[in-house]
């Protein structure tokens, strides 16, 4: 019996309509748990370095997390994992929502998708019975209101429906996949799904998942609650947002006040900071706007949380809200009216594109009007007002006309294409990805590492567990340390300790480059653990003193699989995933010339403390001076045919050890 | 008919907190699993949560009686500006709908509040439920006694029902007959 896990994918051939359903080796939980670890696995095995984003042969998996389906709160994510049209490397957006569990329901870990179908078509996955079903009806359709015509359809309302708008059926590079309350939305995963002639896929499962060990998994599910509910009464003090107090995802549409955000994220393409947005009136204005378009909290499947919001705003049609989309469009477009980001999202959520990236592309495109390099005959019947500029260009990006097609390729690509200098006003991206559009002034040494080494492309997605900022008394420092259980050991709380906001003991020295590599580790670590079990993140790993962390995880995941790893086992699974990640990335060409924040993301660069970051946490991670994992990594890992396939290729090669000294 | 003593207990909802989050669904199916917590798995839950997000339509629905026909329950309510479909409200496991029913044998299911010996303190619907939107009670009070029929006997009556007393019979007797060969 597989316990946790289905132990079965199900694969579907889309050019030739070939569905199997495909039993899975036991071993592959006990090397890669599950989730993202899988899916690498699963790359790596089947899609070599030279498939591109749009070959048939390039695979679109949409996975569950291990734990997806158990009781454990929280675990509810679908890992979505293809080749980035945006960076040809691994991308792998996941989603909360209902998806993950309906589909581990239905009998299956993992949907894979391969080649394309000749025409536009959606999924119908009803427990074994599994259809290829025609959606040309469906074409253009909003990928909000597509789900709801689909349940329609097949008459089934509890059917989990994950599907793409305009901007994925177009192949827009950062094209998002909607589903219920929640998106995969980095890195052109709607635009591969478009491009494989899938619109939508359905699924609803009726089959049991076993749990080895019910009554000890619900003992910790009992502790777990206990945690929640004192979170709950004793949000976190002495911090710098109120939205990270609690527990689950940042608390965006629970509190008006974005001080911290609006003041310290810059505005239009990442260039303005406006230290004295905040007043009263904005305050002001914001709360009754907010108050006014916030119709209920919710929560995806199994999570007692409620991050999520059902949005009514006059005449809009309604929507779910998701995270820092609350902000991302309304600076972007430079404008301090709230009533602007519940009608922008309402088109960007229906054409299906992402919240990150695509308001800093539509910046970029006014930024490049505004530089003479986009002409007056390119805007022509743009209005001339912020707010009627991003409205008018999201309908070209998603519609991919006239320079809306450029734009619909990212910023580094559109800035290629086009040329005339605009390569100058591509300035936010990491790896060909838009980046969080802050810019600071002090090189902050633990946001370079996360922002230049991890796989994932979004800061995010590495951040945490570790406050972001220094503590500005002692009091404050102890107060943090107190009831910080989650804490892997007790010299990252020296580390924090010692780490002042100015003076002695501040960033950009300390903490010193082998106490941030320990750090980012840690918290890498963190997002690995959570990615292959499914948990979301705001349970986890990017959340201050979250409910699972790595001196609990392990007993979730035995509970649940009947496994018996203890902490230094389970952390050996997720470094395997990792490195396997990292290879797979390195063979696609990534390296350390790679690694670079944008030339302006600190005003004050040390060129020098950076090199000797880069080369600290590599050798910590086992990595040589190119960052590609070494041969002695990868045999303590068990990846010995994964240094094999590197030294064939010539990219791990001898001597690359010397420069890091 | 003589009257006795009876805890009645009783599961107070408050739709407007609901959130939609399932967690009563999957608690449920572990609990009435066997061994307990060996599964999850909503569709066997006794709890159901109805839900058209979009709507703003978000409540639970417990498990009621199994009834042998369908009825013409197809009429709709205005509540508070949403419009409600009678059958989403009807706690009935009925011929008409998967709801209710367990996926692989088709028998019915009813909410039982999790009795168990020993008790639990509250059903684990109602222990899951962070949000306040089932509020458990028990009360005491005078009812008149009655004969309680058994799981199984429930069971017989239902697959009778289903599939007429005859054929149930012949086909115990089939299963016996193949069982002793």
């Amino acid at each position: 019996m597989r316990y946790a896990e289905t132990g079965y994918y199900l694969e579907i051939d889309l050019a030739t309509g070939n569905i199997e359903k495909v039993e899975t080796d036991p071993k592959l939980m006990e090397t890669h748990l599950g989730g993202l670890g899988t899916d690498v696995k699963l790359f790596w095995d089947r899609v070599p370095p030279e498939v591109k984003a749009f070959d048939p042969e390039n695979l679109l998996v949409f996975s569950a997390g291990l734990l997806c389906g158990t009781p454990a709160w929280g675990a509810n994510r679908t890992i979505v994992t293809t080749i980035s049209p945006q960076t040809n490397l691994l991308a792998y957006p996941m989603m909360g929502g209902f998806f993950a569990a309906e589909l581990k329901f239905a009998g299956y870990d993992k949907l894979i998708l391969r080649n394309k179908a000749p025409q536009l078509v959606y999924i119908w996955i009803n427990n074994d019975k599994v259809e290829i079903r025609d959606a040309t009806h469906l074409k253009g359709k909003g990928a909000v209101e597509t789900q709801e015509l689909i349940r329609q359809e097949l008459n089934e309302p509890d059917a989990q429906v994950a599907a793409i708008g305009l901007a994925g059926e177009n192949r827009v590079f950062f094209a998002s996949i909607e589903q219920s309350r929640s998106s995969a939305s980095r890195l052109g995963a709607g635009g591969v799904m478009g491009d494989k002639n899938v619109k939508a896929i359905a699924v609803r499962g009726t089959k049991d998942i076993n749990i080895a060990r019910g009554e000890d998994f619900l003992k910790h599910l009992e502790e777990l609650k206990k945690f929640i509910l004192h979170r709950n009464e004793n949000p976190l003090k002495g911090i710098e947002m109120v939205i990270h107090s609690g527990v689950g995802s940042p608390q965006a549409m629970r509190h008006v006040d974005e001080q911290w955000h609006t003041t310290g994220f810059s505005w239009g393409n990442s260039r303005v900071r406006r230290k004295h947005f905040w007043t009263d009136e904005i305050y002001d204005k914001w709360t009754k706007s907010h108050w006014s378009a916030v119709k209920r909290f919710i929560s995806c499947f199994n999570c007692p949380m409620q991050c999520g919001t059902l949005i009514s705003f006059q005449d809009v049609p309604r929507y779910m809200m998701k995270c820092f989309s609350k902000l991302s469009y309304l600076l972007a477009a430079q404008t301090e009216n709230m009533d602007f980001t519940w009608r922008i999202l309402h088109k960007a959520f229906n054409y299906g594109v992402d919240s990150f990236s695509t308001p800093q592309v539509l910046a970029f495109g006014v930024e490049l009007y505004e530089a003479g390099i986009f002409t007056d005959e390119d805007f022509k019947g743009c209005p001339k007002d912020n707010e009627g500029r991003f409205m008018w260009l999201l309908d070209k990006v998603a519609h991919r006309d006239g320079i809306g097609d450029y734009l619909a390729d990212g910023m580094y690509w559109a800035a290629r294409r086009i040329g005339k200098g605009a390569e100058a006003f591509d300035h936010n991206t990491i790896k060909k990805h838009e980046q969080m559009p802050v810019k600071l002034a002090m090189l902050d040494p633990i946001y370079f590492l996360m922002y230049t080494t991890n796989e994932k492309l979004g800061v995010t997605q590495m951040e945490g567990n570790f406050p972001q900022t220094a503590k500005g008394t002692q009091e404050l420092k102890e107060l943090w340390v107190r009831d910080w259980i989650q804490a892997p050991n007790e010299k990252i709380k020296e580390y924090f300790m010692g780490w002042n906001p100015r003076g002695e003991g501040s960033n950009p020295y300390y903490p010193t480059p082998q106490m941030c590599s320990e750090i980012v580790d840690w918290m890498e670590m963190l997002h690995n653990i959570d990615d292959a079990i499914g948990l979301c993140a705001g349970m986890g790993s990017f959340c201050y003193k979250p409910g699972y962390h790595v001196h609990n995880y392990h007993h979730f995941i035995n509970a649940a699989t009947g496994m018996d790893l203890d902490k230094d086992s389970l952390k050996k699974i997720v470094n395997r995933n990792r490195n396997l990640h990292r290879a797979y990335n390195n063979r696609r060409g990534v390296s350390r010339k790679d690694e670079k924040p944008p030339k302006d993301h600190w005003r004050h660069r040390f060129p020098e403390l950076e090199e000797e970051l880069l080369s600290t946490y590599y050798k910590y991670k086992g990595w040589n001076y190119d960052g590609i994992p070494t041969k002695e990594r990868l045999h303590e890992l068990d990846l010995d045919y994964v240094a094999e396939d590197l030294i064939k290729r010539g990219i791990l090669k001898d001597g690359q050890e010397e420069k890091n000294s | 008919m003589a009257k006795k003593k009876k805890i009645v207990k009783t599961i107070t909802v408050d739709a407007d907190r609901c959130n939609g989050c399932r967690a009563c669904e999957v608690a449920c199916s572990g609990f009435h699993a066997t061994p307990k917590y060996s599964i999850v798995n909503p569709a066997r839950s006794r709890i159901k949560i109805v839900t058209y997000r979009l709507d703003d339509i978000f409540f639970p629905i417990f498990a009621g009686e199994y009834t042998k026909a369908g009825c013409a329950g197809r009429e709709s309510y205005v509540i508070d500006g949403k419009e409600y479909r009678e059958c989403d409200f009807c706690r009935a496991s009925c011929p008409t709908r998967n709801r209710f029913v367990e996926p692989d044998s088709g028998l019915p299911l009813k909410c039982d509040m999790c009795e168990s010996d020993p008790p639990l303190e509250k059903p684990r619907c109602v222990d899951v439920c962070l949000n306040d939107v089932l509020i458990y009670e028990e009360r005491e009070e005078e009812v008149e006694e009655g004969e309680e029929l058994e799981t199984i006997e429930i069971a017989v009556k239902a697959l009778a029902d289903k599939h007429g007393l005859n054929e149930l019979i012949e086909t115990v007797e089939r299963v016996q007959l193949s069982k002793k060969a």
